[in-house]
């Protein structure tokens, strides 16, 4: 079969890289079933434009002329557009209004794009998910004071009032009572040209989770994984530090959106994968279904490198037909893709914002996305997990320590804390070194007390290093073994005990050419040579999408400290 | 304070403590579900086994006052990489530790847990003896009965028969739904969470001890039979097997997990152990007569053998798509089936619940 790819496009703010790294994965995956590929795609700096990937390539515009220029000529059986992206779908809707899939009678492969309609469309998503009984937020059009009166009872507080085209919102706010529904309301309506406000519930400081899911041509159903996002509803999932997978969740609400996840897919008949976003109540069972997102998505590409399930490889294979049972798992050798990935690691994802080269840059974060990127880390406990993400981000702060915070007035503090910028962990970190509790700190913020205590166990780690500023003897080494472990890189170490660089440089050559701890009695010099001695116990562990309950031959590792190293031979 | 997992081969791991003072001895076996600890720590089926868990972070949401799976902790012990002190979940009302504590169970942490499991992979499942102190330990590693010649299903099973209502467990003498077809349960390690199911999909359950005959049994004029899950090797229940066979083809009977390898003896097939078990939320099977498959929750170390079942009139209706491992049965002529894993989940995926609607369904009809 010869198969067109639509590629997504240029790199910008919501889509970038992660689309190649799954149309590559796809196209290769494609090529594999003896498929040939047809690639369209107008960003040549990408991965799947490199010779080898496709069988025939074709830098070009990613608009309807030229799509079809390239169908006349190639006349693929199929296309499929599910990999590249909303570009690459709107490209394939586009074509389809156009008639022109129809005309040169071309197959589209995967999910429907009836189904992606039903899952994009607001109000026939919206009804779908009344008819399999799932929650969305409850919303109310007003035109009238008398209609904004009548549901005045009804409406649960605190609610959102969006008055209907207006420029940027104006007119809007949150209502916590009636009283300010009514004049919040009333305002919006005289202020919208149409005179029409929506109402609708708000879910500000709801936790926000997100299951990557995976359906087939034939109905089965899998879970790749769930990621529970640190910043609450609110803020845009690619600008949320994430989680993987979730860890306030207990089984029976982990299965409880599981469930309510398939159940969508199931509905929706998507066939590859498919994101779900869920905004759960912190304090009960409820939940509501906010977004589903009918293809591969920046979210998958995270999944899928979280726990070494390739998402786009396996969605092609569904995409010509095949059932998850009869795809292998790549990862293991031995077992199938019709499975779902145990993790025995945390991971981290961070994204990276522009502000460094946008410094007058609006820093705020909330539905619109703004990162332009984003690390990954993985490592055995979160602590470890969230300061090598930091570090990976390449911005001035290596740890959790940020000038920009530490002498700020309490009360600018208590803004920082409360509102979501790029700059928010930091200012989470600082309210909770200045000893503010935990619980205060998840008033202010709404972050989940897991994660603040956390990022307090990480700042305790710090006091330790300070008070042992000046000792030397055994106490030193353990303190910074501790340090090492839940996850204190050298550098940040060494400038907490107040060691400078070159003390550490000379040291360290020292240590290398001598295993005995420095003669001389400077603390500093003991202290640095502990650092160096203690470097030396990372280990590599797999990421192996089975928690090492099966072999498996990937080389696919993380860097830790544990007992035992995977990436030696065992035999 | 340092504690010491000391397992079978003679490797000593070196971690903090966790839980209870003291020292136990048991199986270890590893559990690969990332959410479930408070199910699977109150499951009867670990009874005799210490469980590790692969994923590294434990006790995260902490444990609540709903999702016991029976009265007690059932395994010896724990193994953890690190255990949270401080867990947050709205219905948590305590931590991990404070829990193993209260009831008196010895547990360990801060231990490469996945360097231990690489080792039961290899080498099979293990004694193993968490201690404070690694002589003694050794020393109550070698005193203590292997755990495949322990009978530990007349360890866990009820002394009482009971009803399961509304409001949860009941006495047997408290009025029950008569209008509901009566579910008679053998309880050989039950899970509470079966019952919840079965009372949801409109049936009344009767729990009865392991040792319950036939008579017993038929006395409550069950609309269905159900052998439950339970520990251990199915080979040590002789009686159990018995009882199952007395009442093949007399009304539907539905096993699970210890249940399956129940209805596979009692048509005179056999069981062996398998190398380190299925113990985790996210094992597929595929279902022979459908196609269909499914993600089940799984807990065992023995499995049936295929070719035990030829002329037996037992038939494999489900597979294993890891391992080829047998996951259902059905008895041909005998209104009797069983499956491998787990429906009621707790912890696991829900998908397999239509089994006790479909169950109920032939309850009913056999009313």
């Amino acid at each position: 079969m010869k198969v067109l790819v639509i590629g997504s496009g240029p790199i910008v703010i919501g889509q970038a890289a992660e689309f190649d790294y799954a149309g590559t994965q796809a196209c290769k995956s494609l090529k594999e079933e003896g498929h040939e590929v047809v690639l369209i795609n107008s960003n040549p700096a990408t991965i799947m434009t490199d010779p080898g990937v496709s069988d025939a390539l074709y830098i070009e515009p990613l608009n309807v002329d030229f799509c079809e220029r390239v169908i006349k000529r190639e006349r693929p059986d199929a296309m499929l557009p599910t990999l590249g992206g909303q570009t690459g779908l709107n490209l394939a809707t586009q074509l389809a209004d156009a008639g022109i899939l129809e005309k040169y009678n071309i197959k589209v492969l995967g999910t429907p794009l009836s189904a992606i309609k039903k899952a994009e469309d607001r109000e026939s998503f919206r009804n779908l998910m009344r008819e399999i009984k799932e929650p969305v937020p409850e919303s109310w059009i007003i035109q009238t004071e008398d209609e904004l009166a009548a549901i005045m009872d009804v409406v649960p507080y605190p609610c959102i009032i969006r008055p209907a085209y207006t420029l940027g919102g104006t007119g809007g706010g949150i209502a916590n009572t009636r009283e300010e529904l009514w004049e919040i309301g009333r305002k919006g309506i005289k202020l919208s040209m149409r005179s029409q406000i929506m109402v609708e519930r708000s879910l500000l400081g709801w936790k926000e989770v997100e299951y990557e899911v995976m359906r087939d041509g034939a109905g089965n159903c899998i879970t790749v994984c769930n990621m529970e996002n640190l910043d609450p509803m609110g803020v845009h999932t690619g600008d949320s530090i994430v989680i993987a997978p979730s860890q306030t969740l207990s089984d029976l609400e982990y299965h409880m959106l599981r469930t309510a996840s398939l159940k969508i897919i199931q509905a929706l008949g998507i066939e590859g994968g498919c994101n779900v976003q869920l905004a759960v109540n912190p304090d009960s069972f409820d939940y509501y279904i906010i977004e589903v997102n009918p293809r591969v998505s920046r979210s998958s590409a995270l999944a899928s490198k979280a726990t070494g399930y390739p998402i786009a490889r396996v969605a092609a294979k569904i995409a010509v037909g095949k059932t998850l049972d009869e795809i292998d798992n790549q990862v293991t050798g031995t077992t199938r893709a019709c499975f779902e990935p145990a993790l025995d690691y945390c991971v981290v994802k961070i994204p990276r914002w522009p502000f460094d080269k946008f410094s007058t840059g609006d820093r705020s974060l909330f539905t619109q996305m703004k990162a332009t990127g984003e690390v990954m880390a993985i490592d055995r406990s979160f602590e470890a997990a969230l300061m090598k993400a930091l570090r990976g981000l390449e911005v001035k702060q290596k740890d959790l320590r940020h000038p920009k915070f530490s002498d700020m007035d309490a009360d600018l503090l208590r803004e920082a804390i409360r509102k979501p910028t790029d700059e928010r962990l930091w200012a989470l970190a600082e309210g909770l070194r200045r000893g503010w509790t935990v619980d205060e700190v998840n008033r202010i913020s709404r972050v989940d007390r897991w994660f603040l205590r956390k990022i307090s166990s990480l700042l305790n780690m710090e006091k330790k290093l300070q008070s042992i500023q000046g000792q030397t003897g055994p106490v030193v080494g353990e303190v910074i073994q501790e340090a090492f472990l839940i996850g204190f890189p050298s550098p940040t170490i060494a400038s907490i005990l107040g060691i400078d660089s070159q003390t550490m440089m000379a040291v360290g050559k020292q240590y290398r050419a001598n295993e005995a701890p420095p003669l001389d009695e400077d603390w500093q010099h003991v202290a640095a040579w502990e650092i160096e001695r203690q470097k030396v116990m990372p280990v590599f562990k797999m990421v192996d999408t089975c928690a090492g309950e099966f072999e498996s031959r990937t080389p696919y590792y993380y860097g830790t400290f544990e007992q035992e190293d995977d990436a030696l031979p065992v035999h | 304070m340092k504690r010491y997992l000391i397992l079978g081969d003679g490797t000593v791991f070196t971690g903090k403590a966790l839980g209870a003072d003291g020292h136990t001895v048991g199986e270890v076996v590893f559990n690969t579900g990332m959410t479930g600890y408070q199910e699977i720590l109150t499951d009867p089926s670990y009874a005799g086994q210490i469980v590790l868990f692969t994923y590294p972070l434990i006790g995260n949401y902490g444990i609540n006052d709903d999702d016991f799976e029976s009265d007690r902790i059932q395994p010896m012990g724990l193994i953890v990489r690190e255990a949270c002190e401080a867990p947050s979940n709205w219905r948590s009302t305590k931590s991990l530790d404070q829990l193993l504590k209260e009831r008196g169970t010895v547990g360990i942490q801060g231990v490469d847990t996945r360097a231990i499991t690489k080792r039961i992979r290899s080498g099979g499942v293990t004694t193993g003896c968490i201690c404070d102190e690694v002589e003694v330990g050794q020393a109550h590693l070698s005193a203590t009965q292997r755990y495949d010649d322990t009978d530990f299903v007349m360890g866990v099973t009820t002394r009482e028969p009971y009803a399961w209502g509304r409001e949860g467990k009941q006495s047997i003498g408290d009025p029950r739904d008569t209008t509901r077809p009566t579910l008679v349960v053998i309880d050989c390690g039950l899970k509470f969470n079966i019952l919840r199911r079965f009372w949801r999909a409109g049936c009344q359950p009767i729990v009865l001890p392991a040792s319950a005959s036939v008579d017993e049994v038929m006395a409550w004029k069950p609309d269905g039979i159900l052998l439950s899950p339970g520990p251990g090797d199915p080979k040590l229940l002789g009686p159990v097997i018995d009882t199952v066979r007395g009442l093949l083809g007399v009304r539907p009977i539905f096993g699970i997990c210890l249940g399956n390898q129940l209805l596979c003896h009692a048509v005179g097939g056999d069981t062996y152990k398998l190398k380190f078990g299925h113990h985790g939320s996210n094992h597929p099977v595929k279902d022979l007569i459908t196609g269909k498959v499914t993600i089940t929750s799984q807990n065992h170390g023995y499995a049936i053998d295929p070719s035990s079942l030829d002329g037996t009139g037992g038939e494999v209706t489900q597979l294993n798509l890891n391992d080829g491992t047998v996951e259902g049965m059905r008895v041909v002529g005998a209104d009797a089936s069983s499956i491998q894993y787990h429906p009621e989940a707790a912890p696991g995926p829900w998908d397999s619940r239509p089994y006790f609607f479909e169950f109920v369904e032939k309850m009913t009809k056999a009313k």
